[in-house]
């Protein structure tokens, strides 16, 4: 009782804190974010009290140690689908911008705010929440443990959430560092931080806490991909804040050492967020919808430590062609190059981890999806160290080619773990039989697959167009093409990749549905996806021949 | 952090350092006497199959 009081009145004193900044505030977004701050803090306080009397119950049930903290996995599994069609949908709309300009409303809906929302939506929101609560489930069950601290975890998902909401309101009103993937200013940078850390006590707490002694290969690569992030995200974001109630701030690095933090963090935002992450998910998910364990325990380790010693380095591969001095651009696609191996080694594992079970391929659409997605990892991870080469690096570079390679890994490879992840555990958190429906899995596979063909094949075209038609001279020295000669032959490109986010999208509103349904517990009364063939008509005897039928004569 | 403080790193040690560490964890991987620890860490995420409790 006491101690529910103390934290309500924490929790005000918080809010009024926050609504006290805000009304001080030396700028108007900085006013609004401080207001979303404070009434974060008041929802808070208010919950607080709405526990008064049902302390010692909930005390009861975080400390039990004999069934796995699903709860808080359960608001992250709705909260990825959710992020997930938001950072999709506003993914449509930016490429409908881009082919019809006048799409774009000033100033808060331009394409120039709006590309910073779906990237932070479809990364951080969609993404960081199905790694939040794909590490939550998977650290409980390979540890055999339930999770550390569910209070703090519950900090760690609604925290999370304020800093979404901060992230995406603040990039609509024009608050922005101008890094990207690190776009949010300084203040939403230290909440971040906060959370981060809490994240960190909640999973290191959980693996210090395992009753089985070897800790799963799955939870190394979360492992690193909250301590890195954590790393990442403190340095590149070291900044001055201009005043201590205002959103701008300045950047603690300048010129090319700017340049090269920022995709030091870039590059390996994706080797440790988009890859490390998302293959904790692989090792644990692809094995246990398959039945069988990983391919190579092995591998899985050789996979794990290349990835780490090399990723770190490859980040100098966007600023080939820059003032960045010369051996640290050859550095970068050096080392970008190795990268192949490792990647396809674990792709190799993943995909092998079938053998002897390829049949599920064509039976189970889940596995269908974790193998596509493996497939377009492995795609992707060529695609990439090929694009690092600086010859072919001064044709790609700036150009649509970038675009489609980042979205055959988002979407083919993230996009797809994720859904099959989704689909793996749904059933198994609301305690149901199966899923609504399998055949509505098939249908999100096929939207989906035919969707990314249509995306990268059309960039890809896209890019090598523009990629040739800027470096076109004519005879006299001069550029043939102007830079809106090159926009206007795109069209149809940008045309065909709209298409195929939209055919993206209706695959994701296929899964929110079936999520739902089964969700509300639903058994979706469908033919099953494939039988062994049977007619009863033949199942029969064989007619005897016509002669034999004649009664014997007398 | 600067561009001397970088390349003395990269002229010093450390990437010897780092390059055989590297290693060590690779070679590990490979010990003989690690087959049975990773064939049972592998298969551990099947025992006692169990979705909640």
């Amino acid at each position: 009782m006491e101690n529910t009081a103390i934290r309500a009145g924490g929790w005000t004193l918080l809010g009024f804190a926050c609504l006290f900044a805000s009304a001080m505030a030396a700028d108007a977004p900085f006013a609004v974010h401080m207001g979303i701050f404070a009434i974060a803090a008041l929802i808070a306080a208010w919950v607080s009290i709405g526990r008064v009397g049902s302390e010692e119950k909930r005390a009861f049930a975080d400390s039990r140690r004999d069934v796995y903290y699903d709860e808080v996995i359960r608001w992250g599994t709705i909260a990825t689908v959710f992020w997930g069609v938001v950072g999709f949908l506003v993914g449509v709309f930016i490429a409908a911008q881009l082919t019809f300009p006048w799409l774009n409303v000033e100033p808060y809906l331009n394409f120039g705010r709006l590309r910073p929302l779906h990237t932070s939506a479809v990364i951080f929101a969609f993404g960081g929440n199905a790694l939040i609560a794909t590490s939550f489930y998977i650290v409980q069950r390979t540890c055999r443990a339930s999770l550390f601290m569910p209070g703090l975890a519950r900090f760690v998902f609604w925290g999370y959430q304020l800093f979404i909401v901060l992230a995406a309101t603040g990039y609509l009103m024009g608050v922005t560092e101008g890094k990207e993937y690190a776009e949010p200013e300084w203040y939403v940078d230290i909440w971040l931080t906060i959370v981060w850390v809490a994240y960190l006590v909640v999973f290191a707490g959980t693996i210090f806490r395992r009753a089985e002694p070897h800790i799963y290969v799955a939870n190394w690569f979360y492992l690193a991909f909250i301590i890195t992030i954590a790393m990442l995200h403190l340095v590149n974001n070291l900044s001055m804040p201009v005043s201590l109630l205002g959103s701008k701030s300045y950047a603690a690095f300048s010129g090319v050492q700017d340049a090269l933090t920022q995709w030091w963090y870039g590059h390996n935002a994706v080797g440790f967020f988009l890859t490390a992450g998302f293959l904790g998910m692989m090792y644990y998910f692809v094995p246990k919808q398959a039945e069988r364990p990983v391919y190579s325990y092995r591998l899985s380790i050789v996979h794990f430590w290349s990835l780490i010693f090399l990723y770190i380095w490859a980040g100098p591969h966007h600023l080939h062609y820059t003032a960045l001095p010369d051996w640290a651009q050859t550095l970068g696609m050096v080392f970008s190059v190795m990268l192949w191996m490792p990647s396809w080694g674990g792709m190799i594992n993943g995909l092998m981890t079938l053998n002897g079970a390829w049949d599920k391929i064509r039976t189970d659409p889940i596995i269908r999806m974790m193998v596509f997605a493996l497939a377009f990892y492995g795609m992707s991870t060529f695609e990439g160290p090929m694009m690092s080469i600086k010859a072919v690096n001064s044709l790609s570079h700036y150009t649509n080619w970038t675009i489609g390679h980042v979205h055959s890994g988002a979407l083919g490879w993230n996009g797809m773990i994720t859904f099959g992840a989704l689909y793996y555990m749904v059933p198994r958190l609301w305690g149901r039989t199966r899923l609504y429906s399998l055949r509505m899995v098939n249908w999100h596979f096929w939207c989906a697959t035919l969707g990314i063909v249509l995306y990268a094949a059309s960039m890809w075209v896209a890019g090598v167009t523009q990629g040739l038609m800027w470096r076109e001279y004519g005879d006299n020295g001069y550029l043939v093409y102007s830079f809106a000669e090159v926009v206007a032959a795109l069209h149809p490109y940008y045309l065909i990749r709209w298409s195929g986010g939209l055919l993206y999208l209706a695959g994701a509103l296929i899964m929110v549905w079936n999520i739902w349904m089964t969700i509300a517990g639903k058994l979706r009364d469908e033919a099953p996806l494939t039988d062994a063939a049977f007619d009863p008509a033949k199942d029969r005897p064989l007619p005897a021949p016509a002669a034999a039928n004649v009664a014997p004569a007398e | 952090m600067n561009y001397h403080l970088l390349r003395e790193f990269a002229d010093s040690w450390a990437l010897i350092i780092m390059t055989g560490l590297f290693l060590a964890l690779i070679g590990w991987a490979f010990l003989p006497r690690n087959r049975e620890a990773n064939r049972r860490a592998a298969h551990s995420i099947f025992e006692n199959e169990n979705d909640n409790g």
